[in-house]
């Protein structure tokens, strides 16, 4: 394949995987936490846009809504309780900063060439990705996977006793 | 029916937590305690064909499609009766609030009910999720900094687990296009011994997540820590149950209902199964804490049971089920023992112990008849079980991993005579002059656990009979 049989759709799918993958690395790496939450919600903005692009409306507007709008929220809300360290601090951070990196980007390859592999052995069923059943998303939610639903509605519960037990303090005199 | 095993613990802790605070604190301990008891008497029912499973209690209002076969109906039974131990321990050993405990292991209780009874890989994927939250929220219910560590540890394992997991579902359904346990069954059938590589990559990632949650031996790392830091009444249900059900059990699911068709599959669970049961028991030989032996001789045991599961045939399968149910009850047992040492010694240190069975006559008598089961001394319940996994091997000309298993068990015997010498015989330990039995609700629990013991070893032809009418094998 020569680059002129590239098409522009191609061009955009390319670029935004670079995207995705640079905005991720950005968040691991980065030392200041607010700038790696940023870094997260721009990260799953660009997984929105992938999965527009893939035709996956639904699961593109919860990934929007709850993980770059809700869960970014959330982390900026919590990292603004915090105190920010101190000058000797960042110096012995500084320190061992790139020696803990140093395995990243070879994880990265190591994935990257095992997924693709994995993927041009592939015999994709194309029938599950497109969709053609008739039922509409409501129907599936609430008929199909109904369990899927009530177990969601136990593992909000879990969340709330896992804030109340981690967060919750009683002043003990 | 079925769906009652998740609905009145749901309905349950809603209704608890709109009680006044006075009240709720007051009753939550009953309250549980009674779920756990009808959740026993509703799988016994159940088993016992008295109750017909698929009868419809609620309609068309849920569309939920729950299975159960015997095996799930004795996991109901068993998730049941080790989360009563655990409710009593909390109330007994009386560490902090134990209201938020109460709560909390109803919330496992759901999750571990709903691991057992769906058949669909994702959902077995949400209820594992759920089982696995509230465990590291259990883990660290009264913010000790150890605790804070082991569960910290046990998330970022359960992480790569999780990774690893919602990797193969990916991959099944690109493949077969359904995660209905049957669906994919069918289409492992169909190919035969030629499955396409996705496929095969699916089952090792999943395994090799599975393994990370149940703790098998290269992937143990967390299982210790996370054992040993919990709250006495949280190591007695995590090493109990919990980690047994999802990471043993689900094996048991995902091999049974999905990839049972291809052998190849069932000797990398036999390999698997048997590097943990030697390198568990020889790592339990030399550790100094009681419950670290305790977790090293969990991640052995937890070996056989793979054994089992990887022979495949139904006889295996019977024996990991049924070692399954006797590891559940002896080492529950065994855990309790530790925390009744713990609160009355103040220590766990195996150096530091010595001679207990003269002060603590209960403890150190149960502790004696778990650890025979354990070791599978005849007639014991363990020992059956240990016979059945080796039998199965022996039929299924597996002989190396059935030789493995049998000198295994004397490892075994050797870490638990090493613990008893130390903890419950020889010289009366510094100090431990004035030390008395614990509580009344924990000697009971140790000797309800000890009678299972020792009446499923005793009754074990008729239970031999009754399985076979039910016709398993």
């Amino acid at each position: 394949m020569s680059f002129s049989d590239i098409t522009s759709d191609q061009v955009v799918m390319i670029l935004v995987l670079l995207g995705i993958v640079i905005s991720a690395v950005v968040a691991v790496t980065v030392r200041d936490l607010l700038k790696a939450a940023i870094a997260l919600a721009v990260t799953s903005a660009i997984l929105t846009v992938i999965m527009f692009i893939m035709n996956a409306f639904m699961a593109a507007v919860f990934e929007l809504s709850v993980c770059t709008g809700l869960i970014t929220v959330v982390f900026i809300s919590a990292i603004s309780l915090t105190r920010p360290k101190t000058k000797e601090e960042n110096v012995k951070i500084e320190k061992h900063k790139l020696r803990r990196f140093v395995l990243l980007p070879v994880i990265l390859i190591v994935v990257a060439v095992s997924l693709v592999l994995l993927f041009s052995k592939l015999n994709i069923n194309w029938a599950v990705l497109t969709g053609t059943s008739t039922e509409s998303f409501a129907d599936i939610l609430w008929k199909v996977r109904q369990i899927d639903v009530l177990g969601q509605i136990i593992i909000i519960l879990a969340g709330v006793f896992g804030v109340i037990v981690l967060f919750k303090e009683r002043d003990v005199k | 029916m079925l769906l009652l095993f998740l609905i009145v613990p749901l309905t349950g802790l809603i209704l608890l937590n709109l009680l006044s605070k006075k009240a709720a604190q007051g009753s939550a301990f009953g309250f549980a305690f009674l779920i756990m008891i009808s959740q026993m008497v509703l799988s016994l029912l159940i088993g016992s064909s008295m109750l017909n499973k698929d009868m419809d209690l609620f309609g068309s209002f849920f569309l939920i499609k729950l299975t159960a076969n015997p095996y799930s109906v004795l996991m109901l039974f068993t998730i049941g009766l080790v989360s009563a131990v655990a409710l009593v321990v909390g109330k007994c050993s009386n560490e902090g609030d134990n209201y938020k405990f109460n709560n909390l292991i109803l919330i496992v209780l759901m999750g571990m009910n709903g691991v057992v009874m769906v058949n669909d890989l994702f959902s077995l994927y949400v209820f594992l999720e759920i089982t696995a939250v509230t465990s590291f929220i259990l883990i660290v219910l009264y913010k000790k900094r150890n605790a804070l560590e082991g569960s910290f540890k046990y998330l970022i394992m359960s992480a790569i687990a999780t990774v690893l997991m919602l990797m193969a579902i990916s991959l099944i359904i690109l493949t077969v296009g359904s995660l209905n346990y049957s669906d994919i069954n069918l289409y492992v059938a169909k190919l035969g011994g030629s499955l396409p590589f996705p496929v095969m990559a699916a089952f090792v990632m999943f395994v090799s997540g599975l393994s990370i949650k149940a703790g098998l031996m290269p992937f143990h790392g967390w299982l210790p820590d996370a054992y040993m830091s919990a709250p006495s009444s949280v190591s007695v249900l995590l090493a109990g149950i919990v980690t047994k059900i999802v990471g043993v059990y689900t094996m048991l699911i995902v091999f049974q209902n999905v990839f049972a068709s291809d052998k190849r599959f069932g000797t990398i669970l036999m390999i698997f199964g048997c590097f943990s049961i030697v390198f568990g028991a020889i790592l339990a030989i030399g550790q100094k804490d009681f419950k670290r032996m305790l977790a090293y001789s969990s991640i052995s045991q937890v070996g056989y049971i793979i054994l089992g599961i990887g022979i495949g045939t139904p006889l295996g399968i019977l024996g990991a089920v049924f070692h399954f149910f006797n590891h559940a009850s002896f080492k529950t047992l065994l855990f309790v023992n530790a925390t009744a040492v713990e609160k009355q010694t103040g220590t766990r240190q195996l150096d530091k112990l010595g001679g207990l069975a003269s002060k603590m006559p209960v403890t150190g008598g149960t502790s004696v008849v778990a650890f025979l089961s354990a070791a599978g001394i005849p007639p014991l319940a363990g020992f059956w079980s240990k016979l059945i996994i080796i039998i199965a091997a022996w039929q299924a000309l597996e002989y190396s991993f059935a030789i493995i298993a049998i000198f295994a068990s004397v490892l075994t015997l050797a870490y638990f005579l090493v613990l008893q010498r130390r903890v419950f015989f020889g010289e009366l330990g510094e100090g431990f002059q004035e030390v008395k039995e614990v509580c009344a609700g924990i000697k009971v629990v140790e000797i309800v656990l000890a009678s299972i013991i020792v009446g499923v070893g005793i009754l074990f032809p008729f239970i031999f009979d009754f399985i076979k009418s039910l016709g398993l094998l």
